[in-house]
């Protein structure tokens, strides 16, 4: 790459970071996001899976916050708050790499869809399509079944059956870059098909897919938290076998209300984070939509 | 009295066969093409069914009994009873055959035939989803249209952080969390509605009966219609501001309109068609929602049958429930298509 090239892309970023920190939404996403992760990353320096064991749960049952524990027991004794802090480290990485698979399938299909036309294009929308009317939970639910329940099926199951919606999207970008003139030069001084996507089309929609994929974390999150809540995952702490271990041990009717709220409430301020940054993602990168302020 | 009418019916004979029958033979031709498409998918979630179940781990027959002891005798006759030893491709064109004819099998679980169980949980669902949805539509249409119509103002900014946060939180735990204060009590709040079922148990007659379900279904289709209305309301939303700034909308302040005709006589219409397809569109995400909805308050409907199908797990119950879930989501969508294309005369000429 040019210095040209490098310095007019680094001035870019530096706009689009300006006009993203006008985002107050946004911006406050980003640091909850940015809390969680590290939170996260630093987790096995501090605890292990330990806390997650029955046997070495150390306070009461059902034991209400406190100062000792400020987040209370659970149905053995272990305490909420290092189970969730655990468990996050579960629902953040399948939620990552599930949005990941999910985003790499749409933008490949998406590509390919909107750049070979004719035959390849058609059938390509058409399993587009197909997947896309498939009811996406009842679907992951089969997949999950099926294939049992460990970290890597669920991730499958997740990114298989939320695709199409990010290849729609995508396609019908790349056939907007692709009307525009400069692909016409690159492909009369011999460029490929490989280098138009990768080289022109690929850095055009990338903006798109960043937006895209910090939606498609908030949904796979709580699409995991749903699966293993409706117990198709296997028993590694998340945030949603802990919510389906206080439905099992009846925490409602025990009245252990932290036990239902803390782990939920983990879930709604990180998908909520990950939808504030990805709705200012796509304002910042869609004039039209900033015009309209929604 | 009989002049006038008599005028003026050449005239609309005339722009029947001018006009309408052109765009009539076109909306037919594409309802056909949409059923076409239709039909092919389902083939495809019917072969898709067939692959994606043969695709289970070990011996189907040992699956399906669930660990318990057989002889290898009895193993031998019940491979034989669901033709597992045939070719696959035997298989394959068994299981089409028997699909097409409303065959899906026996459930191990139940032993009894799938589609009758199906048919013993249809109307719980239909009145939970179909109430819900309705609920939803309604409520997520009226706040979108309203929030978007003052953008920016008070109420705005309430029901979009509002249906914000409902987004982001998994309808499980909304449940759990209404079935905590609501169901069961909390603190100084009494549990005051039924959390488990679809009827009491000494259920009345009359009425009474009507009430007695009414109470049972208070929670859950809360729970579904607050997930559910959430994105409707942020639907009609950005479809109404796309609206606001258009032509027709000045030219309606222009004649002299008052704010709320322009509303509702000009930017509402328009702005209704792609919430309403896209109503329709979603219907996929209810189905889910009715899931774990039916899960957590024991609603006896299809969702909860289909939870019950991957607990034990009972492949049979499962593989005919997710066809015949698939099967109307897509009958669903494709419905949506058409009558889109019938009531929005632009996609008609387009």
């Amino acid at each position: 790459m040019t210095a040209v090239a490098t310095s007019r892309r680094r001035l870019a970023l530096g706009r689009f970071w300006r006009s993203f920190r006008q985002e107050r939404a946004g911006m406050a996403g980003l640091v909850v996001l940015v809390a969680a992760v590290l939170l996260a990353l630093v987790a096995p320096l501090f605890i292990s899976d330990g806390v997650t064991s029955v046997v070495s749960g150390t306070g009461t049952k059902w034991a209400a916050p406190s100062l000792a524990e400020p987040f209370g027991t659970d149905e053995s004794g272990r305490s909420v708050l290092l189970m969730v802090w655990w468990g996050s480290r579960t629902s953040l990485f399948i939620g990552f790499l599930a949005a990941l698979l999910s985003i790499v399938i749409g933008m490949v299909v998406g590509i390919a869809a909107g750049h070979f036309r004719g035959w390849i294009g058609a059938v390509l929308m058409r399993v587009t399509d197909w997947f896309l009317v498939l009811p996406s939970l009842i679907t992951a639910l089969v997949l999950a079944a099926i294939l049992g329940g460990s970290t890597a099926t669920i991730i499958v199951a997740i990114g298989i059956t939320t695709w199409p919606s990010t290849a729609r999207l995508i396609r019908s970008q790349t056939l907007s870059v692709e009307a525009r003139p400069y692909i016409e030069r690159s492909k009369a001084l011999g460029g490929g098909h490989w280098h138009i996507t990768t080289r022109h089309v690929l850095p055009n929609v990338a903006p798109l897919l960043l937006a895209s994929t910090t939606l498609e974390v908030a949904s796979a999150i709580v699409t995991e938290s749903t699966l293993a809540f409706l117990g198709v995952s296997s028993n590694k702490t998340s945030w949603g076998t802990m919510l389906r271990a206080s439905y099992d041990f009846g925490a409602a009717t025990q009245g252990a209300w932290w036990y239902i709220l803390i782990p939920g409430l983990c879930i709604l301020a990180v998908v909520m984070a990950f939808t504030l940054v990805g709705r200012a993602l796509e304002a910042v990168l869609n004039p039209r939509l900033r015009k309209a302020g929604a | 009295m009989t002049t006038p009418l008599e005028a003026a019916e050449p005239a609309v004979q005339a722009a029947g066969s001018g006009d309408d029958r052109p765009a009539y033979r076109g909306t037919l031709k594409y309802a056909l093409s949409k059923v076409g498409g239709a039909l092919f998918s389902i083939a495809m979630v019917i072969v898709g069914t067939f692959f994606v179940f043969r695709l289970l781990p070990g011996d189907p027959v040992r699956n399906l009994a669930q660990g318990r002891n057989m002889t290898p005798t009895q193993l031998a006759l019940e491979r034989h009873r669901l033709g597992l030893d045939k070719s696959l491709i035997d298989q394959f064109f068994d299981f089409v055959g028997k699909t097409l004819h409303f065959d899906l099998g026996t459930s191990y679980e139940y032993n009894r035939p799938v589609l009758s169980l199906i048919g013993e949980r249809f109307p719980a669902t239909l009145l939970l989803a179909g109430g819900g949805l309705v609920i939803a539509v309604g409520l997520g249409i009226w706040q979108g249209q309203r929030a978007g119509w003052q953008r920016g103002s008070r109420f705005d900014q309430v029901s979009t952080g509002v249906s914000l946060v409902l987004w982001s939180m998994p309808t499980f735990w909304l449940g759990l969390l209404l079935l905590m204060v609501f169901g069961v009590g909390i603190g100084p709040i009494p549990g005051i509605f039924p959390t488990r079922g679809i009827e009491s148990v000494d259920a009345p007659d009359g009425f009474a009966y009507v009430l007695d379900v009414g109470m049972h279904m208070v929670l859950p289709c809360l729970t579904l219609v607050a997930v559910v209305y959430a994105q409707y309301l942020l639907v009609m939303r950005s479809s109404l501001l796309e609206e606001v700034s258009q032509d027709y909308v000045n030219v309606a302040r222009a004649k002299g309109l008052r704010d709320d005709q322009v509303r509702r006589r000009h930017a509402v219409p328009n702005a209704l068609l792609p919430t309403v397809t896209l109503v329709f569109m979603r219907i996929g995400f209810v189905v889910g929602g009715a899931v774990t909805v039916e899960t957590i308050y024991s609603w006896p409907g299809l969702g909860q049958l289909f939870y019950e199908a991957v607990r034990v797990p009972d492949f049979t119950l499962m593989q005919g429930t997710f066809m015949l879930i698939t099967v109307a989501v897509i009958l669903m969508n494709t419905l949506a298509d058409v009558v889109y294309h019938i009531i929005d005369p632009r996609v008609r000429s387009a």
